[in-house]
């Protein structure tokens, strides 16, 4: 098993999810600057955070037309785990490869801080460990990431199970305040017809340690976790 | 006689320095040695006045493994690792262009951070402004704050700690002080300095400009009307290409083919290459018709002068130089070679097949220093003379009012802007504890970081306000469990030609050195900011001298399950923000607090006396054991209350009720003071 955390210039959360990968869950990790990502020799992929090409034109826009993307295209179609996470998310929707698009902030600020979540769906490749319903803790940091979908399409992600994770309060309940963007339906993650690619606003690998967490737990860890299993399967 | 040529360009040298000038060279300067002189000379790069007064801090320990007059101080961390610390003031420029301003600032410490081989890991901000109510105080705070935000987060280094004080007398002159951090192996540390003649210099990263020439004597100034007209003088920060940059430069010392590196910040190819070759004993020789540039027709003097950002200068071995220019090709980092280190001990730059400069680097980089005047303000002694308030008596009251009031209400604001978790060390964040504490992912160590300062103090007592802000931040490294292991300053003050003001800088560095000696904490680093001043009102910002602390966490439990110091707003602010924090109630005798004499109930409750701690523990055990250590080390201490699972916040004084407050309540006018100054409904 081998996976590949893609560095796209701009990339700042790569080194970070690299560690988790390969000092907290010991899998075989390489770090591959961009152009230079082959599909072929990697079991997943992972998009890390950051502002790929300083966020110029559009979060992810620029990403999205990099070679390394066709090469990522290529993997989602063979059904290999390919997670976004926060601007890996954004180039992701750029791309194509997820539904719905991330807007500015409705606070038009960037906000850093820990949220909850409710997991939405089991299916997916790095949800198949976390039970539906499952609340989790995990931080966010983003300027653009208000999830937004027109309601035919809402009503289309909800039927075919590709909404992923969504903020809620302490019990559960999508509610205003525990919503740190403004994002439709509280929506936080969604994941494409298949389930094997996935994107998320807020970082597993920033909540994969006891001791980084406020709340004293490891939930991020539970999404890779996810991918290991899938991958095992 | 001959009388001398006038001089060709502006020049803000004093009729001394000219003279002294002409004398070293032995002949009539270019024009390009002048500019030169004159940002090497200027107060913001010489340190002239200051030097003399700096020299009083202790800066060693067995510890310190780079002192002052390098890029940043760089401190044993052990198992091989070491931190590379600096700060720096952005004052000038943010007070102008707060966004940029605050920006530039970023970019530039964490240049310096990265010179050193260190991998920049965390920054923290001490930021100064007017009073909140005003239109101008909220423009600065909210474009500074989106200025490090903005560029901070891009570049993946987490903004972990920092202040805000709000003061009239920082209306015009904001001080934006900026702070970084690295972590480096200590077998891979790099000093700024050309060694070896035939070096090939290549200057890498963003392209030369006219934007930012002579912001170096914009920041000996005091800012005026025309200040307005020095918006060029301002540069503009690029954080895309500083994050590449950041990547490259690492990899790139890691061909090992590196000999030399320093970051292009104040004074711009001039400073660098004259710091470098003086500090090596070598020479420099520069042709600057190899520069990649952003415009054309630029001639030698603003190419020498100018501060585009995001540029580092690299002396490479030959030998390795196509190894070191592939690295920067991956990362499409532009860069030009533009000449080599020569054993000439000269500074030689060409232009045009034209020798435009020649000047020994140290004549440049060891300017004759300046003996000012100091002098004690005549007013403080009245100030020290005003009788006390009357003795207020709804103290509930009061303490609802504090907890609302700006300087102590939650900064949630500020750092919810700031990425603070990035690079996944973060164990203690902004908000928590009294400082942030990251961990050493390589060593299973953490640091504790926290920049302190207490302007008011410093305004009344300038010896005590230096002295206080070590004090207190090493207070609040401790209060996490660390060992305060060294520290750096920033010292913002006005105009330094006028005596009371240099008086104000000497006492308080004077004070710093005091406590720095008494705590045995070595100073290994600083910066100066002066003529923070309006130059119509004359008012010159309050002292501020910051200090910006390193502590090291060894183990990561111990008996006390929370520690919090006493600093503004003094006992009943202490104990307010931990029940707050902890979302519980809290229960105090307060005739069970140690005071040195009997004093009145305001001054028990709001006293900002230092070296006091409020800890709290989970068995009436430990406490005892607590009292037993604090006795044996002879710390007046006592068993002052107790923590309770409700939303009372209640003091008393044997039986009688002094405060009867509502935690929730407290938290609320706590939480809602900045955003509502600032949110737009």
């Amino acid at each position: 098993m081998k996976v590949a955390v893609i560095q796209f210039p701009g990339s700042n959360c790569d080194l970070d999810v690299v560690h988790v990968l390969r000092n907290i869950l010991n899998i075989p990790t390489d770090l591959v600057w961009h152009k230079f990502f082959q599909n072929k020799i990697y079991d997943a992929a992972i998009l890390p955070g950051g502002f790929s090409y300083g966020d110029y034109l559009r979060s992810g826009a620029i990403a999205s037309h990099s070679p390394a993307m066709e090469e990522v295209k290529k993997m989602a179609e063979d059904g290999k785990p390919v997670l976004g996470i926060c601007n890996g998310f954004q180039i992701l929707i750029e791309a194509g490869l997820l539904p719905g698009a991330l807007l500015p902030n409705d606070c038009l600020k960037f906000v850093c801080k820990w949220v909850i979540l409710k997991c939405e769906t089991s299916r997916t490749a790095f949800t198949c460990l976390i039970p539906e319903g499952k609340i989790l803790y995990m931080p966010v940091a983003h300027k653009e990431g208000r999830y937004f979908n027109l309601e035919e399409d809402l009503k289309s992600i909800w039927k075919e199970q590709q909404v992923v994770f969504r903020y809620v309060d302490e019990n559960g309940n999508p509610t205003l305040e525990a919503n740190p963007n403004g994002s439709i339906q509280n929506i936080a993650s969604v994941c494409n017809k298949e389930g094997n690619v996935v994107g998320l606003m807020p970082h597993p690998e920033r909540a994969s340690e006891k001791i980084l967490s406020p709340y004293k737990n490891s939930d991020g860890l539970l999404l890779f976790e996810s991918m290991i299993n899938y991958l095992k399967r | 006689m001959v009388k001398n040529k006038p001089i060709p360009v502006k020049v803000n040298l004093t009729p001394k320095e000219i003279r002294m000038v002409r004398k070293l060279l032995g002949r009539e300067p270019t024009y390009v040695e002048w500019g030169m002189f004159d940002i090497m000379w200027s107060e913001h790069c010489s340190y002239k006045s200051s030097k003399p007064i700096l020299k009083k801090l202790p800066t060693s320990s067995p510890k310190v493994l780079v002192g002052p007059g390098y890029d940043s101080g760089i401190v044993d961390v052990g198992d091989g690792m070491a931190v590379a610390f600096k700060v720096e003031s952005h004052n000038h420029p943010s007070a102008i262009e707060p966004y940029n301003g605050a920006a530039t600032g970023i970019g530039g410490i964490v240049r310096d951070i990265l010179a050193t081989g260190a991998r920049p890991i965390l920054l923290i901000d001490p930021l100064r402004f007017g009073k909140l109510e005003t239109g101008r105080t909220k423009w600065l705070f909210r474009y500074v704050v989106k200025g490090i935000g903005d560029y901070g987060n891009c570049i993946g280094v987490p903004t972990v700690a920092g202040e805000v004080e709000f003061d009239e007398s920082f209306e015009t002159n904001c001080l934006v002080n900026v702070a970084c951090y690295g972590l480096v192996r200590k077998d891979k540390i790099f000093l700024a300095r050309f060694d070896k003649p035939g070096d090939i210099l290549v200057l890498i990263g963003g392209a030369t400009g006219r934007d930012g020439i002579h912001g170096v004597t914009f920041a000996s100034k005091t800012i005026s009307e025309e200040s307005e007209e020095d918006r060029p003088a301002v540069q503009i920060g690029d954080p895309f290409t500083k994050k590449l940059l950041i990547e490259a430069v690492l990899e790139v010392l890691e061909t090992g083919y590196v000999d030399g590196v320093k970051d292009l910040g104040g004074g711009g190819l001039t400073c660098t290459t004259s710091e470098m070759a003086a500090k090596g004993g070598t020479g420099v020789e520069i042709i600057l018709d190899n520069l990649h540039v952003r415009e054309e027709g630029m001639n030698p003097y603003e190419l020498m002068l100018s501060e585009s950002q995001e540029r580092m200068l690299l002396a490479v071995n030959p030998e390795g130089l196509s190894k070191v220019l592939g690295v920067l090709e991956k990362y499409e980092i532009p860069y030009s070679i533009i000449g080599k280190v020569t054993d000439s001990g000269k500074l030689i730059v060409k232009f045009k097949d034209e020798i435009v400069a020649s000047i020994p680097p140290k004549y440049l980089a060891e300017a004759p220093t300046i003996k000012r005047k100091a002098k004690k303000p005549l007013n403080l002694e009245k100030l020290w003379r005003i009788k006390k308030p009357k003795e207020p008596k709804n103290f509930s009251e009061i303490l609802y009012k504090l907890v609302s009031t700006p300087n102590i209400a939650c900064k949630e604001w500020v750092y919810q802007q700031y990425d603070h978790e990035v690079g996944v060390r973060t164990i203690l964040k902004p908000g928590d504890s009294d400082a942030a504490v990251l961990r050493i992912i390589e060593t299973g160590k953490a640091i504790a970081v926290k920049a302190d300062c207490n302007s008011r103090h410093s305004y009344l007592d300038p010896f005590n306000g230096g002295a206080g802000a070590l004090a207190e931040a090493s207070r609040n490294v401790v209060c996490v469990g660390a060992e305060p292991l060294a520290y750096t300053d920033c010292c913002n003050f006005g105009n330094p030609e006028k005596p009371e003001v240099f008086w104000q800088f000497k006492r308080g560095v004077e004070g710093l050195a005091y406590m720095s000696r008494k705590l045995r904490i070595p100073c290994v680093g600083g910066n100066v900011s002066f003529y923070n001043e309006d130059s119509e009102s004359k008012i010159a910002v309050k002292p501020s001298l910051v200090v910006v602390i390193l502590g090291l966490i060894e183990n990561l439990d111990g008996l006390v399950t929370a520690a919090h110091d006493c600093s503004k707003g003094g006992l009943a602010i202490a104990l307010a923000l931990m029940a707050i924090k902890g979302k519980l109630g809290v229960k105090v005798d307060l005739s069970k607090i140690p005071t040195s004499k009997p004093i009145r109930m305001d001054e028990l409750l709001f006293s900002e006396s230092h070296s006091r701690i409020i800890l709290t523990t989970s068995t009436k055990e430990n406490a005892k054991q607590i009292l037993k250590i604090a006795n044996k080390k002879g710390a007046p201490a006592n068993l002052v209350g107790k923590v309770t699972d409700d939303d009372n916040f209640t003091l008393t004084f044997d039986g009688r009720k002094i405060v009867e407050c509502s935690v929730t309540q407290m938290e609320r006018f706590w939480k809602e003071t900045i955003p509502k100054a600032l949110e737009v409904r």
